[in-house]
């Protein structure tokens, strides 16, 4: 009795066993495993889930039938290259920490077998995890963190696809400037405020860079702990030092803080341009309202469809999805998966060296992005997009509005900001 | 005196009364006990959703949340207490250690998996603008936050001098084995206490709720700050919490004025080494 039913224990494990062979041989075939990280809990997880939604929007479109859309691989079902072979991302969650971005890069890449990395959206944990991938020789492509200084490491494997922080602090001065010119309005102070971890120290260290150049005094330099819970200390400060112009590179969090206080505090410069928080999703519906005037860095506003058709399709997508709107962070996220699979299709093998090879070769012509980009080329050096630019947007009546370059605005910027006692 | 250092002083202190009101739930437990309540920011999160869906489902304002938000923290206090903590009370220390880990844990990832990570606010509490003094600007929510946490205090010290229950928690506080010989209910005191510091803490939700974001991961930070209150002011002190509370949130913004704002934090647990290196027991601690 015992045996028989060892025997027929074995029997059916047998079976299982040659069955997931089989299975597994398939997939080799048809399946790419993509890595990605992004913060899925912690402080931020909402951003992080924001950026999956993109990620596995782009997915979608690679490995479905999207005839009608002007993206690479949209109009074929998978790699063709491949054999048709079908993108597989399998997201980890780094909680927004550093060390958790370089530990679940290396599982994937040891455990899960993933031969390409996407994410991170923190610069401080995509710094990490593409050190990892460095070392194991993976190809990283990153199109959701801004840090100047991660092209800066002449790493072989690492890409990047979006603007970094250089280029968006040089856009908001410009953006003054043309200001400048075009209200006939002079401003000589500016204060740096910003969060103290990789991203917003290099976006302060570029700031008190190029402020000078331009002619601006810089009358505060406040760096501050993202997870702060009270930041009336630093709007004191920036009260006392009473710029013109503030510019200020936050998180979510801080970004809700901060406008708290600035309201409560009565913090009044003629304006103040930001970066990344105060585009979060998760940031309008928590401060309503109280968001509007706020300039913002962006890649991508709602708006840019009344240029470009490609926007509106995308979204629709989204939207049909999601039931949400396609946020920029969304937008970032929703380009790497699409330089990767473009690069191993013309590779035609997912090895790492060719496809480094392919990524080097890439040039994506500006209408295949959702951005008012002239396309994507990598530097063949440090591995940035060279066609890569920011745009400014403003939020009026609680919406997104594209505010510069002013040639493309969709509608004149509001400035200076009114004082916060005269507003409803 | 600048105006700036002034209006600091006043900041340093509407944040310092809620540290306190929330620090002081966090003693209570402990000095009873010896349990360490992990979950501690996670209950103030838990407050402040309540008090969210309130607001959001039955428009009911925050100020008139505060009775409910306590009163049902008050009860999970005493859920917790009754069937998680009790159980390993006589259990080895590291179970203890952990139980509160592993309901911290689940509070927060239950919270995001209900409610999703997404930041809300409530949008037009009764209480919201400023007074203005001169060049002083004074939250009102937060001055009512601030008044609120004070009367709290004062009518637990009260409760705890006066009262026969409160003798009879103080009592188990200073020594458990000698209560318990006087015929002081020593499981019915624990179980009061977990409940009374988890409504201390539903309170100050319930306030923090009138100004401050609401996620799943806001209670982080405060958490942090509180066990740091707790031990500055001496484990088990309800006066020393109270101090502590006041000290950290001035010390806290000051340090952010006239020094450098990242450091803010830096300082703050400075002091704390400080305290310990001079006054290992605490401010206030035997």
């Amino acid at each position: 009795m015992r045996g028989e039913r060892g025997r027929g224990l074995l029997f059916v494990l047998t079976v299982l066993l040659s069955l997931s062979m089989a299975s597994a041989g398939v997939a080799a075939d048809k399946v790419i495993k993509i890595g990605a990280v992004y913060p899925l809990t912690g402080n931020i997880a909402s951003t992080g889930l924001d950026c999956r939604r993109g990620v596995e929007l782009a997915v979608d479109i690679i490995n479905g039938k999207y005839p009608d859309l002007n993206l690479p691989l949209a109009k074929d079902a998978g790699l063709p290259n491949l054999g048709g072979a079908k993108i597989e991302i399998v997201f980890a969650d780094t909680k927004g920490e550093p060390r958790n971005g370089q530990a679940e890069a290396e599982r994937l890449v040891t455990q899960e077998k993933v031969v390409a990395m996407i994410g991170a959206y923190q610069s401080s944990v995509t710094k990490t995890a593409s050190q990892a991938t460095e070392r194991l020789k993976i190809p990283y492509v990153c199109s959701d963190s801004s840090s100047p200084a991660l092209t800066e490491r002449d790493l072989k494997y690492f890409f990047r696809v979006s603007p970094h922080d250089a280029i968006f602090v040089r856009d908001q001065f410009n953006f003054l400037r043309d200001l400048e010119k075009a209200r006939n309005v002079k401003f000589h102070t500016i204060a740096a405020l910003y969060e103290n971890t990789e991203f917003g120290s290099n976006v302060g260290k570029q700031i008190l860079k190029v402020a000078p150049e331009y002619g601006y005094r810089v009358v505060a330099d406040i760096s501050y702990a993202a997870n702060a819970t009270d930041v009336t200390s630093e709007v004191g400060r920036l009260i006392k030092a009473s710029p013109d112009v503030l510019m200020h590179a936050s998180y979510i969090t801080d970004a809700i803080l901060f406008t708290k206080t600035f309201k409560e505090m009565g913090f009044n410069p003629q304006g103040i341009t930001t970066f990344a928080g105060y585009i979060e999703p998760g940031y309008l519906p928590a401060v309503k309202g109280d968001g509007n005037y706020f300039v913002i860095r962006s890649t991508f506003a709602l708006d840019l469809a009344k240029r470009k058709p490609l926007v509106a399709k995308v979204n629709e997508l989204f939207k049909k999805k999601y039931g949400i709107d396609m946020s920029e962070n969304a937008a970032r996220s929703f380009t790497a998966p699409f330089v990767l699979a473009d690069a191993m299709n013309r590779a035609k093998t997912t090895e790492a060296e060719a496809v480094v090879k392919a990524l080097l070769a890439t040039d994506i012509p500006g209408d295949q992005v959702l951005y008012p980009w002239i396309g994507i080329k990598f530097d063949p050096q440090s591995h940035q997009n060279i066609y890569a630019q920011g745009t400014l947007v403003q939020i009026q009546d609680q919406n997104y509005v594209t505010v510069w370059p002013f040639d493309s605005a969709a509608a004149p910027v509001i400035w200076p900001f009114p004082p916060w006692k005269s507003r409803k | 005196m600048s105006e700036q250092l002034i209006q600091q002083l006043v900041n340093g202190l509407l944040i310092g009364f809620l540290y306190s009101l929330i620090a002081i739930g966090l003693t209570m437990i402990w000095g009873v006990m010896n349990i360490i309540n992990f979950a501690h920011g996670d209950f103030l999160m838990l407050s402040m959703f309540i008090s969210f869906w309130l607001y959001t489902l039955y428009g009911l304002d925050p100020i008139f949340s505060i009775p409910i938000c306590t009163g049902l923290l008050f009860l999970l206090g005493l859920l917790i207490y009754k069937y998680l903590v009790s159980k390993v009370m006589t259990g080895p220390a590291l179970a203890q250690l952990v139980v509160t880990f592993g309901v911290s844990i689940f509070i927060a990832n239950a919270a995001v998996l209900l409610w999703t990570p997404d930041f809300k606010m409530i949008e037009k509490p009764l209480l919201t603008g400023t007074w203005s003094f001169g060049t002083i600007q004074l939250s009102i929510p937060k001055a009512v936050a601030s008044a609120g946490s004070v009367l709290v205090s004062l009518a637990l010290f009260l409760f705890l001098r006066k009262s026969k229950t409160g003798k009879a928690i103080l009592a188990t506080e200073m020594n458990r084995n000698s209560a318990l010989l006087m015929g002081v209910n020593t499981d019915r005191v624990n179980a009061l206490s977990f409940a009374i510091g988890s409504a201390l803490v539903g309170i100050a939700g319930a306030f923090l709720s009138m100004y401050y974001y609401i996620y799943p991961g806001v209670g982080g930070t405060f958490g942090l700050i509180s066990f740091c209150i707790v031990a500055l002011g001496g484990f088990g002190s309800i006066e020393g919490a109270f101090i502590a509370g006041i000290l950290i949130g001035i010390v806290q913004t000051l340090g952010g004025y006239f020094f450098d704002p990242a450091y803010k934090y830096a300082i703050v647990f400075a002091l704390y080494l400080v305290t310990v290196w001079i006054r290992p027991q605490g401010l206030l601690g035997w």
